[in-house]
């Protein structure tokens, strides 16, 4: 079974005045295949830097603590590496690569984290499938990546790619952004197939709580000023759609 | 005015790329507005001595090291030989070997700088290529240099209604000088593909003239991988009404390599269309992208529909890329004019996308330049030259690859 173990991570960012600044400020969290963890917290806590550094973003400098996967050090590992290891971030804000369709980079992708490339007749079928299930129009394939797709739409690419790759770990960076009800209801629809299997933790990071309708989250920990301040099961979120995060930003410094 | 002006440049590198350019509108004829280095007063003549020496200042040759030349823009590089010119065809076309005394040469080029005019006067084996049907195979060109210095000269003669793709293929080492003459008749069509696979010792300056007959079509691919200097004077004209042209390019320049396309499209008739897509990417200490884009609307050019795109990816820091973009327009009654330039570096979020999907760094790059490279690439049309470019820029990539595990 895979298991996360975030330690004291301390993360810092160049500002723009060439000095460090520091984001996270010691988290500590473990996440274990088929549990599901939502990260909760205001904007500009950390939970997207939290993230990225889990992923490898050149940006962030980790300045301490450690992440391990079943016990291997994610942080000596390069980004590909991370992605081959397990480790597999939706992002937020996808970028465009112009002149690269779907297919190919999902094809590329695949052959990547799966160390041989796919049987191109398993792997149509397999894509089609998938993209079915996401209820994408299969000339989407066609589309080069992220051009000009809608929110929608750049988000069920992104869950497509995770049903596909089968990481060991998913982090989905404030996936429920920019999503209208119905396209909401495909991306956690195709969440909770990965969870469903039982061979992913899933950590979720998001602002509000309107994703967690369609997502059950075993675990949720909420963010403050780049750490974690508080934790409980499913009803922690229920008091912040209530209250909202204004009891724990006092209580963070 | 029905002028339909768009005008869009980004420089989005931080060094190693400029960008400039300019659009002129005359607003009648009577009140001409044009910036200094107009091209409406261009001299064109086929005597050498009508064009001044080059020194390098001129605005025509400041991005080009007039050194590396050697003499063929003075007339001092005598010629020593030839290419080895080699014309496959299918039936239906005619190859002979013409001199500049041919009543075709100078017709659809007359020569606008000095090493155009000392090539066509100084050559002695040129080709006259004439295509009467409607190919379904083409014309495949090839010109191999051994080292010599020579002057050459090809003319394609489509008549009206042929259809035809033509291949110029140079390779091997030269210092060429060349004109092209594409003389497309009425509603002909012709796809020409001028690959430039010289080794890196070849310096190779072309004028590249196509005159386009009323309702004719031309598409021309233009793609320079190799070369120590290469300086390309694309030009179209209109002779009726109706013309489409569309002007691709692709270049890839490795260090030291001096990769320059002028291009100049004139539309002189009514209802004429033109579209110039051009792609570079620049590697290595020295590498230089040079394109400029000059569209000239004439005053009895109604109805004109243009537009013109440079794109250049600096995959290192000390690769420079040169872009500047001209539209002159002498009437107002036009379908649309525009162009766009942008210089831009690697992206790093594409490659740490493209890596967070397990996608190792070098072939992350691979795939973002062939995706910068696949607009041009997927409008050949000749799938074995396009597998044969595919190639050729995965061995251009895996040179940056081995240069950056050497370090």
């Amino acid at each position: 079974m895979a298991t996360l173990e975030i330690r004291d991570l301390h993360v810092s960012v160049e500002a723009d005045n060439a000095q460090q600044r520091q984001i996270l400020a010691g988290v500590n969290l473990t996440i274990k295949a088929g549990e599901t963890h939502a990260i909760m917290g205001p904007n500009g806590s950390g939970k997207s830097t939290l993230a990225y550094s889990i992923a490898g973003h050149p940006k962030y400098t980790v300045t301490s603590g450690q992440v391990l996967l079943d016990g291997e050090d994610v942080l000596a590992m390069s980004v590909d590496e991370r992605a081959r290891a397990g480790v597999f971030l939706a992002m937020q804000y996808p970028v465009e690569v112009p002149g690269v369709t779907v297919s190919n980079f999902l094809r590329s992708a695949a052959t990547a984290v799966r160390g041989e490339a796919p049987a191109l007749r398993h792997w149509v079928k397999e894509q089609k499938e998938a993209m079915a299930k996401l209820e994408m129009d299969p000339a989407f394939a066609n589309r080069n990546v992220n051009e000009g797709f809608s929110g929608g739409e750049k988000k069920r690419h992104e869950i497509l790619q995770l049903e596909l790759l089968k990481p060991k770990i998913a982090i989905l960076d404030e996936t429920d952004s920019g999503l209208d009800i119905d396209a909401l209801r495909v991306v956690s629809e195709g969440v909770n197939r990965v969870h469903a299997a039982g061979e992913t933790a899933t950590l979720l990071i998001t602002h509000y709580t309107r994703i967690l309708r369609y997502i059950q989250p075993d675990f949720v920990h909420v963010f403050v000023k780049g750490r974690i301040v508080e934790e409980g099961g499913k009803e922690l979120a229920d008091e912040l759609e209530a209250n909202g995060y204004e009891k724990y930003v006092g209580v963070a410094v | 005015m029905g002028a339909a002006l768009d005008t869009e440049r980004d420089a989005l590198g931080k060094q190693g790329g400029t960008t400039e350019g300019s659009v002129a509108v005359g607003v009648t004829p009577s009140t001409p507005k044009k910036p200094a280095d107009a091209r409406v007063q261009r001299t064109l003549s086929r005597d050498p001595e009508a064009f001044g020496a080059i020194t390098g200042r001129e605005e025509e040759w400041r991005f080009t090291p007039v050194a590396r030349l050697r003499g063929l823009h003075d007339g001092t590089a005598s010629a020593t030989g030839v290419l080895d010119v080699t014309v496959t065809a299918p039936d239906g076309v005619t190859v002979e070997t013409i001199g500049p005394e041919h009543k075709l040469v100078g017709t659809a080029l007359v020569p606008a700088d000095r090493p155009a005019a000392l090539a066509m006067r100084d050559f002695k084996e040129g080709q006259l290529i004439r295509i009467s049907g409607e190919l379904t195979e083409p014309v495949h060109v090839s010109l191999v240099g051994h080292g010599e210095v020579s002057y050459g000269h090809l003319v394609v003669d489509l008549a009206p209604f042929a259809q035809a793709v033509v291949i110029l293929d140079h390779t091997g080492d030269a210092t060429h000088s060349g004109g092209v003459e594409l003389r497309v008749g009425d509603s002909a069509s012709l796809t020409l593909v001028s690959l430039q696979d010289w080794d890196n010792t070849a310096v190779h300056l072309s004028a590249q003239a196509a005159r386009l007959g009323r309702d004719a079509r031309f598409k021309s691919v233009v793609v320079t991988l190799g070369g120590d200097l290469v300086r390309l004077t694309p030009t179209v004209s209109y002779a009726g009404p109706g013309g489409d042209a569309e002007l691709l390019g692709l270049a890839f320049g490795d260090a030291g390599q001096h990769l320059e396309h002028r291009l100049l499209v004139e539309h002189g008739a009514p209802h004429c269309k033109s579209r110039v897509t051009y792609k570079s990417a620049v590697q290595g200490e020295g590498a230089h992208s040079v394109w400029i884009g000059d569209v000239l609307i004439r005053p009895e050019a109604t109805g004109t529909d243009t537009y013109e795109l440079n794109r250049n990816l600096l995959l290192t820091a000390d690769a420079r890329a040169d872009s500047v973009p001209n539209l002159e327009i002498e009437t107002g009654e036009i379908a649309g004019a525009g162009h766009a330039s942008a210089t831009g570096r690697f992206d790093d979020e594409q490659l740490f996308y493209l890596q967070s999907r397990g996608i190792a760094p070098d072939e992350a790059r691979r795939i973002v330049v062939q995706g910068f490279f696949a607009e041009i690439l997927q409008q050949i049309g000749v799938p074995s030259l396009e597998e044969r470019l595919l190639a050729a820029i995965e061995r251009e990539l895996g040179r940056v690859v081995v240069e950056e595990a050497s370090q």
